[in-house]
């Protein structure tokens, strides 16, 4: 018998369909995937099992008997957890401090629950120090944290909500070594994911949401990564490496013995030299916070230089990102809704953004709407931005029109160097692909790339070479055919410095 | 000596009441919600207080009716801020004036029969100062040493992740606000009951203002607020000691509450305290926004 069973539950929002009688039962002692590009209808899945939503229509079961999940207390209750994407921690607390809060013994809730922390947690093979504060984990740490906490709640259905996003690979085999003692011991796993090697590595059944509706359910024996994601995307989907023969030529970027502080005031970026040259696309693979984001602030104008030289064509990269922009050089900002764009500010505003202060948008101190809606106009429909007009304010927009909007931003003056930092994080394959056709086109006109990314499927297809940011120290660039996912896995971690 | 020992007899008698209100505006904003309301939560409580030993004759039993009606008033004000800002998700900042502004008016006119009123039945200081000290002790230990405490930080440094573990945020940060404003009566009664006793309108003159900054001068820690509630205590002292011996003019002294305001905050600056907030506070808790 199924340990949870949905029947057809239809759940909508306000002009959309966000589940569509979506049915699926989880056996105990097995590892169910549930696949869908953005907007598929599997996080609205998952808020309804965890009790965030009530679905419209249909039942859940559990143990073939209905429930009724209101809260996401009740869902706990019903032995239903949930590991989600981004973790649900306070920082400042500690690990134990985390783990005891509603379930701890009225006195000394941190300190009495620490002994069985320690037990379930080695139990399952998953190591964590009960002491130590959250805000000094890795993101693999803090998972396991939310792990055990399901655990600690007498968890038999666990819901893993795209888990691996934030790990490196050696991390994510980790964490499938700990699903699988996990399906071992009898509890239900439901992993959530786009990655589709993964959910080959470990799944036993797949599941695909396209739509708000289950459009495949195959065994993981039938399931090859071209079906799945056919059925993701509805039409075939190509695996090669999308970049062809590059046209290398002249040096551009030139950096130096390039060294720069965070803004902690520590020093972020050690010594690093490295060429880029026009047309080449150069990867930076790296785990978050170990130089990445004060490189391409410094190469954008952001950040000062505290050591070393930056040049760009043969001059000196001018210190302020308005100069950095009209010498070439566009940037893909890390944080697309806050530092790409200005969310209350609409499409078409945020469109003419770097270029609103200038003909044809303005004539002196005045602006020309006409003139400006016109570009707006053009650039929607090159881009193929999915807005509902151009006065919608940019914070309405999915992810990957966000994304769209920016690269017709910043791609349009033909710049020379284009700084692209995780361009294609949470987007989904149709928007992924758009975007690293974009970058690709414009490598073929000449421009470089330089290519941020925790990704490294995305950073193995496109680059030329890949350098590897680790502690503030740039390890290579290396061609990209003299490394492995596993060489950079380890790299990333310092396992080979 | 004598000089000395009469300072900090003062500074513990202007002390309690900072102490008192310190703690109470603390425990809100340990549930992330901030209440700029004290100053006008503490004069209704004054009033109430004064009110009701009046109205009932001081005896020993009514002064303790007193001081919970003082309590009661505190809490019902801070339930308006608690209703506004949680339930109606507005701003805290502009909800806490205005609840300052509405208490401090309501007070002097409901208060204008009192006015001048003697209260012949002076209580001891003592009681109330130890008790706040005790009060302090067992606010730190409900923090950290207890299942309810780690509930209220935990909603206060990130209330979605107290939400989705099915803890209820709403009922914790109401609960919070609602003791926060008794303790603000309390520090009230204290100036009405034990401190004039009498009942003037402003009586007050900044001490909740005060209160709220020490939260912040404390890093938000009930501990610490014995001690910051003591230091400011002996500055309020020094200055009623200055008014009465210098030419500098009387208005210069009675802008030094809110001078003290400004000196509290640039020291807890210059002390890095501000990193010490609790993450959520001053943000309206809206589940789904993730």
């Amino acid at each position: 018998m199924p340990l949870l069973q949905l029947k057809h539950i239809t759940k909508r929002f306000p002009g959309v369909l966000a589940n569509d009688r979506v049915s699926l039962e989880v056996f105990p002692g097995e590892v169910l995937a549930l696949l869908g590009e953005n907007g598929a209808g599997k996080s609205t899945l998952v808020s309804i099992l965890y009790g965030l939503y009530r679905p419209d229509e249909g039942e859940i079961l559990l143990e073939g008997q209905p429930v009724r999940i209101a809260s996401p207390g009740d869902a706990l209750k019903a032995g239903i957890g949930l590991v989600p994407q981004h973790p649900t921690l306070v920082s400042r607390h500690t690990v134990a401090e985390n783990l005891a809060l509603g379930i701890g013994t009225p006195l000394l809730p941190a300190q009495r629950i620490a002994p069985l922390i320690e037990r379930v947690a080695q139990g399952f093979g998953l190591q964590i120090d009960p002491k130590a504060p959250v805000y000094t984990l890795s993101p693999g740490e803090k998972q396991r944290v939310e792990i055990v906490r399901a655990l600690l709640r007498g968890a038999r259905v666990l819901i893993l909500d795209e888990p691996t996003s934030v790990l490196t690979p050696q991390e994510a085999e980790a964490l499938f070594r700990v699903m699988r003692e996990l399906r071992a011991a009898g509890k239900s796993l439901i992993f959530i994911s786009h990655k589709l090697e993964e959910v080959l590595a470990i799944a036993d059944r797949c599941v695909v949401l396209r739509r708000g509706q289950v459009v495949g359910h195959l065994p993981r024996a039938e399931a090859s990564q071209a079906r799945l994601a056919e059925l993701m995307v509805g039409r075939s989907v190509s695996f090669a490496r999308k970049r062809g023969a590059p046209r290398i030529g002249e040096v551009l970027l030139q950096v130096r013995d390039l060294s720069a502080r965070s803004s902690r005031d520590l020093l972020a970026l050690k010594g690093v030299s490295f060429e880029l040259r026009s047309g080449e696309v150069l990867g930076i693979a790296g785990v978050a916070g170990n130089g990445q984001s004060e490189l391409v602030e410094v190469l954008s104008g952001l950040r000062t230089i505290e050591q070393g030289t930056v040049q760009l064509a043969g001059a000196p990269l001018p210190s302020d990102p308005a100069r950095v922009f009209a010498r070439g050089v566009a940037h893909i900002p890390e944080d697309r809704i806050r530092m790409g764009t200005v969310p209350s500010m609409s499409v078409a505003e945020n469109l003419a953004l770097r270029s609103f202060d200038r003909p044809p948008l303005s004539r002196g101190f005045v602006l020309r709407p006409a003139a400006w809606l016109a570009q707006a106009q053009a650039q929607v429909q090159a881009y193929a931005v999915a807005t509902p007009s151009l006065h919608t304010p940019t914070r309405l927009l999915s992810g990957g029109n966000i994304q769209k909007v920016i690269l017709a931003r910043e791609l349009a003056g033909r710049p020379r160097l284009i700084l692209a930092v995780h361009p294609t994080y949470g987007l989904d394959i149709g928007a992924t692909e758009q975007v690293h056709r974009v970058l690709l086109e414009k490598t073929d006109q000449g421009a470089a790339v330089l290519l941020v990314s925790e990704d490294l499927e995305e950073l193995l297809s496109l680059s030329d070479r890949i350098g590897v940011l680790y502690q503030g120290r740039l390890l290579g660039p290396y061609p990209v055919e003299a490394v492995s996912r596993e060489r950079l896995g380890l790299l990333m971690t310092g396992g080979l410095a | 000596m004598e000089e000395v020992l009469n300072a900090l007899a003062r500074a513990l008698s202007f002390g309690t009441p900072l102490l008192m209100a310190c703690l109470g505006a603390l425990l809100n904003e340990r549930a992330g919600v901030v209440n700029l309301g004290v100053e006008g939560m503490m004069a209704l409580g004054a009033l109430a207080g004064f009110a009701v030993a009046f109205g009932s004759g001081v005896g020993d039993g009514s002064l303790w009716l007193a001081v919970l009606a003082a309590m009661l008033v505190g809490a019902l004000a801070a339930l308006v801020h608690a209703f506004v800002t949680i339930t109606l998700q507005a701003n805290q900042f502009v909800a806490g004036l205005s609840l300052t502004m509405l208490g401090l008016g309501a007070a002097g006119l409901l208060g204008k029969r009192f006015e001048g009123q003697p209260l012949f039945n002076q209580p001891p200081e003592w009681p109330f100062t130890l008790g706040a000290i005790a009060l302090a002790l067992l606010l730190g230990f409900i923090l950290y040493g207890t299942r309810l405490g780690l509930t209220l930080r935990s909603v206060g440094e990130n209330p979605a992740a107290a939400d989705l573990l099915g803890l209820d945020v709403v009922g914790v940060r109401y609960a919070a606000v609602a003791a926060g404003g008794a303790l603000a009566g309390l520090a009230g009664a204290y100036l009405s009951l034990v401190y004039r006793p009498s009942w003037t309108d402003g009586m007050t003159a900044g001490l909740g203002w005060i209160a709220v900054a020490l939260v912040i001068f404390v890093g938000w820690s009930p501990l610490r607020a014995i001690f910051g509630a003591v230091f400011f205590g002996l500055l309020y002292y020094l200055q009623f000691r200055l008014q009465g011996q210098s030419a500098i003019p009387s208005e210069v002294f009675a802008s030094l509450p809110y001078l003290l305001v400004i000196l509290v905050l640039a020291l807890s600056g210059l002390r890095g305290q501000q990193g010490n907030a609790p993450e959520a506070l001053g943000k309206p808790y809206r589940r789904g926004e993730r």
